[in-house]
């Protein structure tokens, strides 16, 4: 591996754990789209800021940007606040609207620029290196990477100081505002530094990965945890992973390294989804398979109780009856009342069915619980 | 920019010609279904079908080697249907909220596409599509057969709306109801939602797969601010979409080096604007309006209230009372001035002496009415 | 820990209808994931009677009235309409959801939503036209909102949107009625409204069951009530099943519910 090469993956990882980092509270808070909307709406940040500063390496750039980003949100909010328009309406208007003020604002004005409609969207991972920071007269690597290296820090800062409030303004946002916590505030710094990330992600990667980061390693980190501290670690892990297995593929195709990144991330999902342990979906259905049965012998039992020592117990518990009012075809009703005969649940008259005392405390203990 | 060369080009240049219709009809198929997609939620939904069409486009291409509009929408359809479907499983199937599904499908699928479309960049030039159009649209791309396949596959989605039109307005505004009648709940949302892909791809190739989902949402939000009749909603609608349509278009055409897709998104968000503001009812200026109007109103009366008791406690009605003591037991809810001003033009206060004032004989007999339904009200 | 002897419990009001009973759930249970919410139910309504179905939060209450739709799936149990399956029945029977089920900001009218009522009827295609739009306002008329037909149903209080449900439900001229909380959150005079509009149901001879919240009512308004908590504690006329017993049953511990009986009697043994 050349150093160029290194260093691309490194500013990958880097990206895809300051993401991941922010992208579980967002997840966890149901506002994942905002980060689609934001990731939109900074390019109009970006643009304005650049025709102020004239300095596309400016990291006050990322100043203005991420005002965009706090501008967003708050007027999704107003406009929700009017009651004229639903929230999810809301976010649908208005980062349209910023997004096209700052694709034209660039095509018209900064076309000779490099500062292009595609760049905006893909990043330019692969100019990375090319782009070196110089401290002293030493070159001391790329800019890209500084650049995220410290939204990362930034980041970690945040979330390890504020940990208990985020948490807290997360799962319980009523206990939160009782003990003073404005989750207002949680709200807007957490949206702050997405903007943030959103902003410094952007120039390596552009506006598709960071949303794709944000949401999806989160997301399959969910599949299989629910525990914040594993929530956030899992979804960095699993970041790092696709932005190196992305990079590879990309690498392998000659294709946009950013769209691999984020094809990987939706590929991991999948994967998770099928083959998690507990949560995925072919466990899942083994386990389903195997309830089915449990729950249907306790069905049973519950059923002879319910109807033992009333009139009508004769046809309730008569096995033909099993068919026609508890929906079980012949050959399962078989094997359920087989396997409740093996456990001792139940005895057997001809085709009546009895519950034994260990059936009926069964029963009463299925009911009450 | 010459506007009025502008129109006079639209009826004699083709290409301006074919632009303005596809836009306009576009226009009007997203304002009529992005109705009843806004009204049922899924205002968002449309941002993921659009995006999730982009490898739909990108392997039509590959696998028909054809640019036609036909096959790249029927691709674009496909793409978008089956991330909707991915959508609806994972919420169905895993712990995953819908927002978290939405986001995730609409960033693998789009991130996928690019993938997509720079391995088809480097391909031979011959053969390269172009399909880049497709991120922000470009409707100087757009003749006259995808023209007609627009208004076709337009018409037939507006044809299909009419014909359910009393099942998909119930199925939206209650689906448990509907169910309970006997309706195929199931089946009328895949048919709704079918027309709404539709109308999302046939829309792609001029407003591009990122900011197509404003021309679902933005119609309809402005349309709503007009009228309280849902007919009338979706009409109005496909009106607004059509207008920013072909504004949208035609500025386009006209300036040199923008993408038509922010152009018609841009047209759209001010109609929305302006709505929001001005439309009768519910327009936000109207209910300002309308609070200082009340406001006013409240605040001479109760100029007016005080003064009457200021009069009974000095038992002489016309003894005047200085403008400091009515500022004072106004406490802060200003406009005194303005209110003597209104009670005098209504010949119920007369000015006594300098700023000093008093009610007439009218004024002390409309403060007793009032003051008799203020001990009315409970 | 017993649950009492099963005397007290299913309903031994003797027979409870020469005639087909108007709802009958048999054995039905009802699972989201693997947590039963109705475990075996059994219920039988006679025709032409006002049942109230009563239970805790989270009883199982509305999961009963959806599961006897299908709108819901049970995983076992059979329903039958006048001794026929839901499914062939559906057209005798008038469902009234609850309120907050739907979004009010709908832009549609008052006698448009009671007009859904007849869509059922009109089947595809066909749009409502004259005759629907007056059985609409008779409807109204009998709710007391017929001069709010063309108001847009944001503007409505809860009481009003509650009676708009009515209208609806009324226009199908079902035999059957099913409604979700209709009580709920309505102010004192639609309350009253309310009650005689199903006391002429019954008067009719249409048998309505409804969900309802407030133990203190159901006495007066009701003739008929089952108990439910996941499983059936009771059902049976308000005489003979109403009484503290099933009610501590169903509800666990305390009912602050002052009978007419004497305090001993109210406060007797305590359960195990």
């Amino acid at each position: 591996m050349t150093a160029a090469q290194i260093e691309i993956q490194l500013i990958a990882c880097v990206v895809a754990v300051a993401c991941a980092l922010p992208g579980c509270f967002l997840i966890l808070r149901r506002m994942a789209m905002m980060s689609d909307a934001i990731s939109h709406s900074i390019l109009v940040g970006i643009a304005v800021g650049f025709f102020v500063i004239r300095d596309l390496a400016s990291p006050l750039l990322v100043v203005s940007a991420a005002l965009t980003g706090v501008l967003t949100v708050s007027l999704v909010e107003i406009l929700t606040r009017t009651k004229r328009v639903r929230e999810d309406a809301a976010i649908g208007l208005i980062f349209p609207a910023l997004f096209s003020i700052g694709v034209i604002l660039i095509s018209r004005y900064a076309g000779d620029v490099h500062l292009d409609v595609d760049a905006v969207l893909l990043g330019e991972l692969a100019f990375a290196p090319f782009n070196r920071l110089s401290v002293l007269g030493y070159d001391i690597g790329p800019k890209g990477l500084y650049l995220i290296g410290g939204i990362l820090l930034l980041n970690l800062l945040f979330i390890l100081t504020f940990y208990k409030e985020l948490k807290l303004a997360t799962f319980d946002a009523g206990l939160a505002g009782a003990l003073g916590f404005s989750p207002a505030v949680i709200h807007y710094a957490l949206m702050t530094i997405v903007s943030i990330t959103a902003v410094g992600a952007f120039d390596a990667v552009g506006s598709v990965l960071v949303v794709a980061l944000m949401i999806a390693p989160p997301a399959t980190a969910y599949l299989i945890t629910d525990r914040l501290s594993y929530l956030l670690a899992a979804s960095s892990l699993i970041g790092v992973i696709c932005a190196i297995s992305g990079y590879w593929l990309a690498h392998a195709l000659d294709v946009s390294i950013a769209g691999s990144m984020a094809t990987m991330t939706g590929i991991f999902f999948v994967a998770t989804f099928l083959a998690a342990p507990d949560r995925g979906l072919a466990a899942i259905f083994l386990r389903r398979a195997r309830q089915r049965v449990e729950f249907a012998q306790t069905m049973l039992l519950v059923h002879l109780y319910n109807h033992e020592g009333l009139p009508g117990e004769q046809k309730e518990n008569h096995l033909a009856h099993l068919h026609e009012h508890l929906k079980w075809e012949p050959p399962f009703a078989g094997r359920i009342v087989g396997a409740a005969e093996r456990k001792g649940s139940i005895s057997r008259d001809g085709d009546h069915l009895f519950l034994t005392e260990r059936g009926r405390e069964a029963a009463m203990r299925a009911m009450v619980g | 920019m010459d506007f009025p060369g502008v129109f006079d080009s639209l009826f004699a240049d083709y290409t301006l010609r074919m632009v303005a219709m596809g836009s306009a009809m576009l226009g009007i198929v997203n304002g009529v279904l992005g109705s009843f997609a806004v009204l049922r939620k899924q205002s968002l939904l449309g941002d993921g079908i659009s995006h999730a069409a982009l490898p739909g486009i990108a392997l039509a291409f590959l696998l028909t080697g054809s640019k036609s509009s036909l096959a790249l929408l029927l691709g674009a359809a496909a793409a978008g249907w089956i991330g909707t479907l991915l959508i609806i499983g994972i919420v169905r199937h895993t712990r995953v909220k819908y927002d978290s599904a939405l986001g995730l499908v609409l960033s693998v699928f789009f991130g996928f596409g690019l993938v997509l479309l720079t391995y088809i960049q480097k391909m031979p030039v011959a053969t390269q599509a172009g399909l880049d159009k497709f991120l922000f649209g470009q409707a100087a791309t757009l003749l006259r057969k995808d023209v007609m396949t627009i208004g076709i596959l337009g018409g037939i989605v507006l044809v299909f709306l009419l014909l359910f039109w009393k099942e998909f307005k119930l199925v939206s505004f209650d689906t448990d109801f509907a169910f309970s009648l006997g309706y195929p709940v199931r089946l009328l949302d895949i048919l709704l939602t079918t027309l709404l892909v539709v109308s999302i791809v046939i829309g792609l190739q001029t407003v591009g797969v990122v900011l197509m989902s404003a021309m679902v949402v933005a119609p309809a939000a402005a349309a709503r601010q007009w009228t309280d009749r849902l007919g009338i909603m979706v009409a109005v609608s496909g009106v607004f979409g059509a207008l920013a349509g072909v504004s949208g278009a035609l500025i386009s055409s006209a300036a040199a080096r923008i993408p038509t897709g922010p152009t018609i998104v841009l047209c759209a968000s001010v109609i929305v604007f302006f709505s929001l503001l001005l439309a009768p009812n519910r327009g936000l200026a109207w209910g300002w309006v309308r609070e200082q109007v009340n406001r006013r109103q409240l605040q001479t009366k109760a100029v007016l209230g005080d003064l009457y008791v200021l009069a009974m406690q000095h038992r002489e009605p016309g003894h005047g009372h200085t403008i400091e003591v009515l500022r004072t037991m106004a406490h802060g809810h200003g406009g005194v001035d303005r209110s003597l001003r209104a009670l005098k033009e209504r010949g119920l206060v007369r000015e006594t002496g300098a700023k000093e004032w008093s009610l007439t004989p009218r004024g002390m007999e409309e403060a007793r009415r009032l003051s008799r339904q203020w001990r009315q009200t409970p | 820990m017993t649950l009492g002897d099963k005397d007290g419990m299913k309903g031994k009001s003797g027979n409870a209808s020469a005639a087909e009973a108007a709802v009958k759930v048999e054995d039905l249970t009802v699972a989201y994931g693997e947590k039963p919410v109705l475990w075996d139910m059994d219920m039988e309504v006679p025709p032409g009677v006002l049942m109230a179905v009563v239970g805790p939060n989270g009883a199982g209450k509305t999961t009963l009235i959806k599961a006897i739709m299908g709108l819901v799936p049970p995983v076992a149990g059979y329903v039958s309409i006048f001794g026929k399956p839901y499914l062939a029945q559906r057209h005798l029977v008038g469902y009234v959801p609850q309120r907050n089920s739907v979004d009010w900001d709908f832009p549609t009218s008052v006698l448009d939503v009671v007009m859904m009522g007849r869509y059922g009827v009109l089947g595809w295609l066909r749009r409502p036209g004259r005759a629907e739009r007056n059985l609409a306002m008779e409807a109204l008329e009998k709710v007391g909102m017929a001069d709010l037909s063309g108001r847009q149903i944001s503007q409505l209080s809860g009481g009003q949107q509650q009676r708009v449900f009515l209208a609806r439900a009324l226009v199908q001229d079902a035999r059957v009625y099913l409604m979700d909380e209709p009580f709920q959150g309505v102010d004192a005079t639609t309350e009253r409204a309310i009650v005689t509009l199903l006391k002429e149901m019954r008067r009719e001879g249409k048998t309505v069951v409804v969900v309802h919240h407030d133990l203190q009512t159901v006495p007066e308004y009701f003739d008929w009530v089952t108990l439910l908590n996941v499983r059936c504690v009771a059902s049976g006329s308000v005489g003979e099943v109403f009484t503290d017993r099933n009610l501590r049953l169903t509800y666990g511990g305390r009912v602050s519910y002052l009978t007419h009986h004497a305090p001993e009697e109210t406060f007797g043994n305590p359960d195990d």
